[in-house]
């Protein structure tokens, strides 16, 4: 299987998982600032998506991109340890026009998935999972409404250090995309002299775009405002 | 006349292929900034031998640039902290007086070190083997212009050619993949007509070769392109994703 056992098949899979995710970031991010606009707005979002089962689809696609892209990356990491030799060099340098981001990808994942860990327990498992479980019932087994996200996102930010812990998040997941969108496009061969520059841009503008519609809600809790 | 240089060197010295190797410091003084960084090796050598010591083991051939042959890793680059260059083309210019110059041998799982400096890059050749050529019956000789080839890809296959396959990508590559070497002997050939025949059993080839030989996976940080002395494109490493892709799409 040339997915598997060939390099460049190994890096297809790191491109095609890591672009579907990139896809779903953005419609999260979208998604989000509606709440800065409207609580209701946002709450017939929530309530749409559910624990119906296009939803229960859906999360579950997503968390296959994500144990993909998970699973390769410590793959290829080990891989690339190995190929690197046991024997380090005593001076290294940096080059001049490589990103600190591309050679840090796997720390900067690790950063990620620690807080989606903290994002999961804050949001999806007082959510989807609770309506997954008791259904209509989640106010007899003593939760709140689970369709109700705009009361979470309040609950959440309220507290400042969380505020502060998910700004940090985003800025890592920043640095991940900036290298991670245009190199997805490279893997793929999607690239060429004169388009490389290019891709590159286009790159840094979308992640920042996605990082700073995520990033609006932290801040704008931070300055005191509050979405209910 | 300018003011000579007095160095400290500190060079890896390794007896063997699987001797344990250490730093060994050696003082140089009198260099001239005018003389090239082999030839400065040299002077050291003749000091090491007049001193009754094993010389330094470096590769060195052509001295001008071309063949690929010189191979060392000074303060953190591969051919030296000048960009666009081999080893050979370094003039000491490039360092200070007093400065300690810190010299190791291209460190990468694919490239035993066999003495000292020297290392083995025999998998360059096995990977060339496996593809890297275009199967044509010679007969007599064909006229000039027979095949009309457009500029573009006259000069994108030129710019790909100019590899001298001393593996500075490798060396430098935190993942020790050969992917910038394998990307431009792939689009030399698969951009001419004369090789477009076999462009993609040769993508398949050759990177299957560099997948068995143990280099690394390509993360596309870029640091082959910055430190290669013939600054060859990763975009080639893009071609080459592209044909190898397309190539298993169609098997």
């Amino acid at each position: 299987m040339w997915l598997i056992h060939s390099s460049v098949g190994r890096k297809v899979i790191m491109s095609v998982t890591g672009i579907f995710l990139v896809l779903f970031l953005t419609f999260h991010s979208v998604m989000n600032v509606i709440v800065l606009f409207s609580a209701e707005a946002y709450n017939s979002v929530a309530s749409a998506l559910g624990a119906n089962w296009y939803a229960v689809i859906g999360t579950g696609v997503l968390a296959l991109g994500f144990v993909l892209h998970i699973l390769y990356a410590l793959y290829l990491s080990w891989l690339n340890l190995k190929a690197r030799g046991k024997d380090r060099y005593a001076v290294t340098k940096r080059q001049e026009g490589v990103s600190w981001s591309s050679k840090n990808m796997l720390v900067l994942g690790i950063i990620v998935f620690g807080f989606l860990v903290l994002h999961l327990f804050h949001f999806w498992a007082k959510m989807q999972l609770v309506e997954l479980q008791y259904g209509h019932g989640w106010e007899a087994a003593g939760f709140q409404n689970p369709q109700d996200g705009a009361y979470f996102i309040n609950a959440s930010f309220s507290n400042p250090i969380f505020s502060i812990i998910y700004i940090v998040w985003l800025v890592a997941l920043w640095f991940h995309l900036t290298h991670g969108v245009w190199s997805s496009l490279h893997s793929i061969g999607v690239n060429n002299k004169t388009w490389i520059n290019r891709v590159k841009c286009i790159s840094n503008v979308y992640s920042t775009i996605i990082i700073l519609l995520f990033i609006a809600i932290p801040v704008y809790f931070l300055l005191g405002f509050r979405v209910l | 006349m300018e003011k000579l240089l007095n160095l400290t060197l500190k060079v890896w010295r390794q007896d063997g292929p699987k001797a344990k190797g250490a730093f060994e410091t050696y003082k140089l003084n009198g260099i001239s900034p005018d003389s090239s960084f082999l030839e400065m090796m040299d002077i050291l050598n003749d000091q090491l031998i007049n001193e009754h010591k094993d010389p330094i083991a470096f590769d060195h051939d052509c001295r001008e640039g071309i063949c690929g042959t010189c191979s060392m890793y000074i303060n953190g680059h591969p051919h030296g902290p000048d960009s666009g260059i081999t080893t050979c083309q370094l003039h000491m210019r490039s360092f200070k007086d007093g400065e300690t110059i810190t010299v190791e041998p291209w460190r990468s799982a694919a490239f035993p070190i066999i003495k000292d400096l020297m290392v083995d890059r025999s998998a360059f050749d096995k990977i060339i083997q496996a593809g890297g050529y275009i199967s044509v019956n010679t007969g007599g000789i064909p006229d000039g212009n027979a095949i009309p080839i457009s500029k573009w890809h006259a000069d994108e296959a030129m710019d790909a050619a100019s590899c001298i396959g001393c593996g500075a990508c490798v060396a430098t590559c935190k993942n020790g993949s050969a992917m910038l070497f394998v990307a431009a002997k792939v689009s030399q050939l698969s951009l001419l007509p004369q090789g477009k025949i076999e462009a993609s059993q040769r993508a398949k080839k050759m990177l299957s070769k560099m997948d068995e030989l143990g280099f690394g996976n390509c993360t596309n940080t870029g640091a082959c392109e910055a430190e290669c002395p013939k600054n060859i494109s990763i975009t080639h490493i893009a071609r080459l994703n592209r044909e190898f892709i397309g190539a298993k799409f169609i098997d």
